[in-house]
């Protein structure tokens, strides 16, 4: 049976990770390899690197990062962020990308995804559509612009699908670093308008906000990006509570925490005494493959 | 792709499309990027098809193909039109055909289930996780069949046929599993 998986996201501005809050600040986190390192140990199921300065800087993609960063990444990588030419997206691919991701920008430039998608086949090509809950209804957020669109994102989901995507990847703007918890209607509704699968982002501040859409909506993938720098093992943590809470997900990690306590909020708590005091013996080889 | 093999302390591992270096190969492996047509049509035009022919069918290097590259041992594709492939393994490149609930292309971590583990699986459990990302499958005969996964039907997720594999998955992109398995690919040169 095919699992839900969990995404980091990783947000590089100017060659650097950073925390994103709101579209507008953004904290400085540390070098790409190193996270990707970290999030590679811990078992994510997948990495998203967007690289937010490219467009607005009217450069192509940073070729030397992502082949930096793909060295130490045994997980599928999309990369997202200045990719204009068919040529980007295919030297993306030579430097270890997975796949590509274009968002609302594309469609000025319509025949690109196809061209890409009829290259590189349309699971490479992915679509990223930036939601903002307004007063009218959901609608499309232009970042390069910093302007609210008048289109719906189910619409747009739709077309870019009919352009060639291969999968969808929603971010809510509003939820973006609030720490609040996904934003179910709008990940539902994009869902619903598509037959390819759809990754979620913007908004998880805890292992129950995985829970709760992946409960709440039939979304394919959730992806977080702030949690997972901030906390040691926070990709299993939340992948523990998921399978207590009956979701399929795959926890391969030798250090899986089935055995530890959760907190409410999903958080890790003190294993007993008396569970410690025994781990005190088992000693654990190294696999060697 | 070359990073994962490099992680396992192999130095010599040549990415090239030069007839004289594959000719030299102790073991090959075949990478697919992108679309069926496309890949075919580059190994046709820089005739590896050939090359790969002799090395392959004839002198009995091992061959790994992945993802498109285990589609292009079939003898046609359906994927953009009707596309030729190899032949190496009778079969066909169809795409799915699926009820509702399940969305194509098939993106993400899928059980695979080894009907034999000698070679490929032989230092993996019985039901690994590997990544899958395809919108067509292999449909060939079952003694072909190395193992599957279950995605609304049962796919055909790896293919054996004497000293050519090919599996569906990215064990690239699998983490240890995937390490797992090319190492024991690579261990099998010289015995299969």
């Amino acid at each position: 049976m095919l699992k839900k998986r969990i995404i980091a996201t990783l947000v590089v501005r100017q060659g650097i990770v950073v925390q994103s809050i709101g579209f507008r600040t953004y904290l400085p986190v540390g070098r790409p390899e190193i996270a990707i390192e970290f999030l590679n140990d811990w078992g994510v199921d997948e990495i998203v690197l967007l690289d937010i300065s490219a467009t607005v800087e009217f450069r192509g993609p940073d070729m030397a990062m992502v082949e930096r960063v793909a060295k130490r990444c045994r997980v599928p990588l999309l990369v997202g962020g200045g990719i204009r030419t068919l040529a980007h997206a295919r030297e993306l691919v030579h430097s270890g990308a997975d796949k590509v991701a274009f968002n609302q920008a594309s469609l000025q430039t319509p025949d690109l995804l196809t061209q890409v998608a009829n290259v590189l086949g349309n699971q490479c090509v992915v679509g990223a559509i930036d939601g903002l809950r307004t007063t009218s209804g959901y609608k499309v957020y232009d970042y390069v612009l910093g302007q609210t669109t008048s289109q719906d994102p189910t619409d747009l989901a739709q077309a870019m699908v009919r352009l060639g995507c291969g999968e969808i990847f929603i971010q809510s703007v509003d939820r973006d670093g609030s720490h609040q918890g996904f934003d179910l209607p709008l990940i539902q509704a994009v869902r619903e308008g598509v037959d390819v699968p759809v990754i979620c982002c913007g908004g998880a501040g805890g292992a129950a906000h995985f829970v709760e859409v992946f409960e709440g909506t039939d979304v394919h993938a959730a992806s977080a990006a702030n949690i997972f720098h901030y906390t040691e093992h926070s990709v299993t943590v939340a992948k523990a509570a998921l399978l207590r809470a009956g979701v399929f997900v795959r926890n391969d990690a030798r250090a899986n925490y089935l055995e530890n306590l959760l907190g409410k909020n999903g958080r890790l708590e003190k294993k007993t005494d008396q569970a410690l005091e025994e781990m005190l013996f088992v000693r654990i080889e190294k696999e060697v493959i | 792709m070359r990073n994962a093999i490099s992680a396992l302390g192999y130095c010599k591992v040549v990415l090239s499309c030069e007839p004289q270096v594959i000719a030299q190969a102790n073991a090959i492996i075949l990478p697919g990027v992108g679309a069926f047509a496309e890949c075919a049509h580059n190994l046709r035009e820089r005739h590896l098809d050939e090359i790969l022919g002799e090395v392959v069918l004839k002198r009995g290097t091992p061959m790994l193909g992945i993802c498109v590259g285990m589609q292009l041992l079939a003898d046609f594709s359906e994927e953009g039109g009707r596309h030729a492939g190899l032949g190496w393994i009778p079969g066909a490149v169809r795409r799915f055909e699926l009820p509702k609930e399940y969305a194509v292309p098939h993106v993400g971590w899928n059980e695979v289930r080894p009907m034999r583990r000698e070679h490929l699986f032989s230092n993996l459990s019985e039901s690994p996780n590997f990544y899958f990302d395809h919108s067509y499958h292999f449909q060939c005969a079952p003694e072909h069949v190395l193992a599957h996964c279950e995605y609304g039907l049962s796919v055909v997720a790896a293919v054996q046929r004497n000293n050519i594999f090919g599996v569906q998955f990215h064990p690239e992109k699998s983490q240890n599993n995937g390490l797992k398995l090319f190492r024991a690919f690579l261990n099998a040169v010289g015995s299969c």
